[in-house]
């Protein structure tokens, strides 16, 4: 498949792929990345929080890293491969953690949320049972100023492939809220 | 009450109405969108806090002729945004008030010339006196607003306070603190303009309330109503920043596309939006307290001030709900409250979460403590011997008609926290650590919706219709921005049809299309509104029952096809409520007496509190939050809400300062005003009691305020409970518990509590 490619003689080439999609660009190489997943790609779903590196909500894959993408110039992405929240869903069915957000409460205002399912699609992929102190460190650098991150521990817990060692959320004392 | 326990969707956690956009990305915040031809917008602002202007300089190294330029003598209408008071100008004209003071607003197709464009606009000042604190502005040497500085007072009196006299067998004072808060939603504020001479004003934005936007872009621009158009954008966070401040910056974008003839986008950065935008009023509240030999209250007596920054904006209705929430949810027979709000040249204060009750419940609850240690009475039991109960009358002498159980509620905090037996553990424990355990309380009371006849005088009116293709649509102007509104109104409107959750929507938030049905504020969506669509959809079915023949009972295809005998017969299917009060709802706004409020929220909150006397730091290692707050319409959001207020109290205070340098936000980045984050928050336990409220919708109460009125005071109790040590002033930071700790013990004797 191919993405975007934009020709402008003053600029590099700058080459990647953006869930699963080429994209040749001719663009100002300190251009934030951010920018040009919002601007010149049209991919919105990446948020801008804070521009400095400190709340996440700009967070993408690139090349099996997080990243800020509010902090890498794009010409740090030339040759990369990059995945947004766009490219999360498979075939119009929601990913696992996506599904679990929703059903858990995970995402309130929906502000932070594309950098959170990132930040937790990231750790579940290097860690597949994670515990909750592992959970809290690799959501650390993902603010969300809604839900107190209760319901987005629940919401990674619940994302959990069951096979396999005990699951996150049974691995705090932590209750589920008691309506009576 | 029955009735209420049967529901079918109302009580069920059913996906968040608008949640697939939001996970996939796809949701669009005033940031996602653009429109054809669009400019981007940036403002020029006062670097000194008070002063004339003299004159504005334009750097001749940059084209100006690329640029809108707007200045106060653009502005049509009146150069004011009013939201009670007359005073804060849409852009300054002549003279500064604070720092931070949009004066001239520039658009450019390109928004990265605006930066280096802000920069070469040199504004000139003759520089006049400011003040910074409550006590400067007290003192009256320097007069920055009015005749006195004076925003706002209020007296409130119960009794007679000083006829208590030799009754007294205890007399207890103190005095408490509270700093500016920011609201740090994640998304920036952000406005999208355009104008036309024949169709007006239209704005998409990030915001909560959009008749108040209507309101000012209509004084602004000196507009008929159906000349303004807003319509509220995906918000990101509001916590109620986006209360008031909208309307400046809708104004801001509208002039700059009314002057460009393009539509303008203005959308803050974090550091514009930190340095420029409102925040909690800073509060200090002296309380003297007398009481007989058992702990019980005999009169209180307080002293209320908050800072209200340069401009009036909310600053009045704040120390209202200030005043109202400043005795704690205990009997008492003589009350006196002298409340009273002051002017500064700081950026203004505004509407934040709570909208002044964290500030008196601050002060009350930690002074309930300090009540406790000087009388040798447990802070439980004095809290006990003192609740309000059923019948009893309040500060206001408003009869608690509806059933109030704290003493059920604080029976179930303990028992959930396991609170005598941990507190006796630590008192074992602590001598022989550095690390300092304990556990704190606060027992208190959020009231919903408007104060006193504000509902009454808002006449909210809302409602549902059905479209032809089968969907029926609630039309209220109440706002979605994280909290629930779409899923809760779509969730009654369901349930009070008895048709599917998914065949329910939320119309769009579009002042072109949705009656007023008042602000997203004060806790009075679920309980207000939600009352409203209950009626409005029982008048539905009663008008289908009357012209069309609906049955009493139906399936949902009959329902639909009544409708569409409606629809032949009448034209359109929609059925609008006004606001109806509970009876017997009499407030005396002179004499600050009778109902204040519709319906109250109870809570107790319990939180235990580690103190590293090696480092200094204080961390909340859990926390229990038992509450009543009538029927739970959704478990999980309700949860939610009580989780996310509970962080937001705990950065308030332990984490959030405001850090002033000559009036202006020192720090004003997300990288050194720190909040709470994923590794910060301890594990926090959510308790509902449910007593249907007669008058909310499906029973519901007001939610959204109450869980950041107590974590502040119990976190600050519970390090009193593990250090000895009182602290007054929030927020507490390390070097602040360093000070008052070393000033307390000699470092040697820090491992004796």
């Amino acid at each position: 498949m191919s993405g975007h490619t934009t020709l402008d003689r003053c600029w590099p080439t700058i080459r990647f792929s953006v869930n699963g999609q080429h994209n040749q660009l001719n663009i100002s190489p300190m251009k934030r990345l951010l920018d040009v997943l919002r601007e010149d790609l049209g991919l919105t779903g990446t948020k801008e929080g804070c521009g400095e590196g400190e709340c996440g909500s700009c967070s993408v894959r690139m090349n099996g890293e997080l990243v800020n993408s509010c902090l890498v110039p794009v010409l740090q992405a030339d040759g990369a491969e990059i995945q947004t929240v766009e490219g999360l869903a498979l075939n119009g069915a929601l990913h696992p953690l996506q599904k679990a957000f929703l059903e858990q409460g995970g995402a309130q205002c929906g502000i932070c949320t594309p950098g959170m399912l990132m930040a937790s699609a990231q750790l579940l992929e290097t860690n597949p049972h994670p515990s909750m102190a592992e959970i809290r460190e690799a959501l650390a650098g993902n603010l969300c100023r809604c839900t107190g991150f209760m319901r987005i521990f629940e919401s990674v817990g619940a994302a959990i492939a069951p096979e396999g060692t005990a699951h996150a959320a049974d691995s705090t004392k932590r209750e589920t809220p008691h309506a009576r | 009450m029955e009735k209420h326990l049967a529901t079918r969707i109302v009580g069920a956690s059913v996906p968040r109405k608008e949640g697939v956009d939001k996970l996939l990305g796809r949701a669009r915040y005033v940031d996602d969108i653009e429109r054809e031809g669009m400019w981007h917008g940036a403002t020029v602002r006062s670097s000194i806090s008070r002063g004339q202007i003299r004159s504005i300089v334009f750097d001749r190294r940059i084209d100006w002729s690329e640029f809108t330029i707007v200045t106060a003598a653009d502005i049509p209408g009146d150069n004011c945004i009013q939201l009670i008071v007359a005073d804060q100008p849409c852009l300054a004209d002549r003279k500064v008030n604070h720092c931070e003071e949009p004066i001239v607003l520039l658009a450019h197709p390109d928004k990265h010339k605006l930066r280096e464009a802000v920069g070469a606009v040199r504004v000139e000042y003759e520089a006049l006196p400011a003040i910074f604190t409550i006590e400067e502005s007290e003192r009256q040497n320097v007069i920055v607003w009015g005749a006195d500085n004076l925003l706002k007072t209020f007296f409130l009196e119960k009794g007679d306070v000083d006829s208590v006299g030799a009754a007294a067998a205890h007399i207890v004072e103190g005095e408490y603190r509270t700093g500016a808060q920011e609201h740090l939603y994640i998304e920036n504020q952000g406005m999208i303009a355009e104008y036309s001479e024949k169709t007006g004003v239209t704005v998409w934005g990030s915001l909560q309330c959009p008749y108040y936007v209507v309101k000012a872009l209509r004084a602004v621009f000196d507009l008929a109503e159906n000349n303004v158009r807003v319509i509220q954008t995906e918000t990101g966070g509001a916590f109620g920043g986006k209360e008031d401040f909208p309307s400046n910056l809708a104004c801001h974008a509208a002039l700059l596309a009314m002057k460009s003839g393009h539509p303008v986008k203005m959308v803050y950065d974090r550091m514009e939006d930190l340095a420029a935008t409102t925040k909690r009023h800073p509060s200090r509240v002296r309380h003297r307290t007398a009481l007989d030999k058992d702990g019980k209250l005999l009169a209180i007596d307080i002293d209320l001030a908050t800072d209200g920054g340069a401009y009036a904006t909310l600053s009045s209705t704040v120390l209202s709900r200030a005043t109202l929430h400043s005795t704690g949810p205990y009997l008492c027979p003589n009350i006196r409250v002298r409340a009273s709000s002051w002017a500064t040249n700081l950026v203004p204060y505004g509407a934040f979460r709570g909208f002044g009750a964290p500030q008196a419940i601050f002060a009350m609850e930690r002074h309930m403590d300090e009540i406790a240690a000087t009388l040798g009475i447990d802070p439980v039991e004095l809290r006990r011997r003192n609740f309000l109960h059923t019948g009893d009358a309040n500060a206001t002498e408003q009869e608690m008609r509806e059933p109030l159980i704290l003493d059920q509620l604080l029976d179930r905090a303990l028992k959930e926290s396991d609170y005598h037996a941990r507190r006796a553990q630590y008192a074992r424990e602590n001598p022989g650590s550095n690390v300092k355990r304990g556990l704190g309380l606060a027992a208190f009371y959020h009231g919903s919706g408007f104060t006193g006849s504000g509902e009454v005088y808002l006449n909210s009116l809302g409602g549902v219709d059905v479209t032809p293709e089968g969907t029926v649509r609630v039309l209220v102007s109440n706002t979605e921005f994280g909290q629930g509104t779409n899923t809760i109104l779509t969730q009654v409107a369901a349930e009070a049809l008895a048709i599917d959750y998914a065949n329910v929507m939320m119309a769009s938030p579009d002042t072109g299309l949705v009656p007023n049905s008042g602000p997203t504020v004060a806790s009075r969506t679920s309980m207000v509104i939600g009352r409203i669509i209950e009626r409005a959809c029982a008048q539905l079915l009663k008008m289908l029952h009357e012209h069309v023949g609906l049955g009493s009972t139906y399936t949902e295809k009959e329902f639909f096809a009544a409708c569409e005998r409606y629809r032949a017969l009448r034209g359109e299917v929609m059925s609008l409520c006004r606001y109806e009060a509970p009876p017997s709802i009499v407030w005396d706004d002179q004499k600050y007496h009778g109902e204040a409020y519709g319906a109250y929220a109870w809570a107790i909150y319990i939180a235990q509190v580690a103190v590293d006397t090696v480092t200094y730091s204080a961390d909340v290692e859990d926390f229990w939050a038992v509450q009543e707050v009538g029927r739970v319409i959704h478990p999980v959001m309700a949860a939610g809400q009580v989780e996310g207020g509970i962080a937001q109290g705990i950065g308030y205070a332990l984490y959030e300062k405001v850090v002033w340098q000559d009036g202006r936000m020192a720090n004003n980045q997300m990288t050194n005003y720190i909040m709470p984050t994923a590794e910060d928050v301890p594990p926090i336990h959510v308790y509902f009691e449910q007593i249907p409220f007669r008058y909310g919708g499906f029973g519901a109460k007001g939610i959204g305020e109450l869980p950041h009125d107590g974590p502040a005071p119990a976190i600050l109790n519970a390090i009193r409970d593990a250090t000895g040590v009182a602290f007054n002033a929030i927020p507490l930071l390390p070097e602040d518990l360093y000070a008052g700790l070393t000033a307390a013990q000699p470092a040697e004797n820090m491992a004796m509590r």
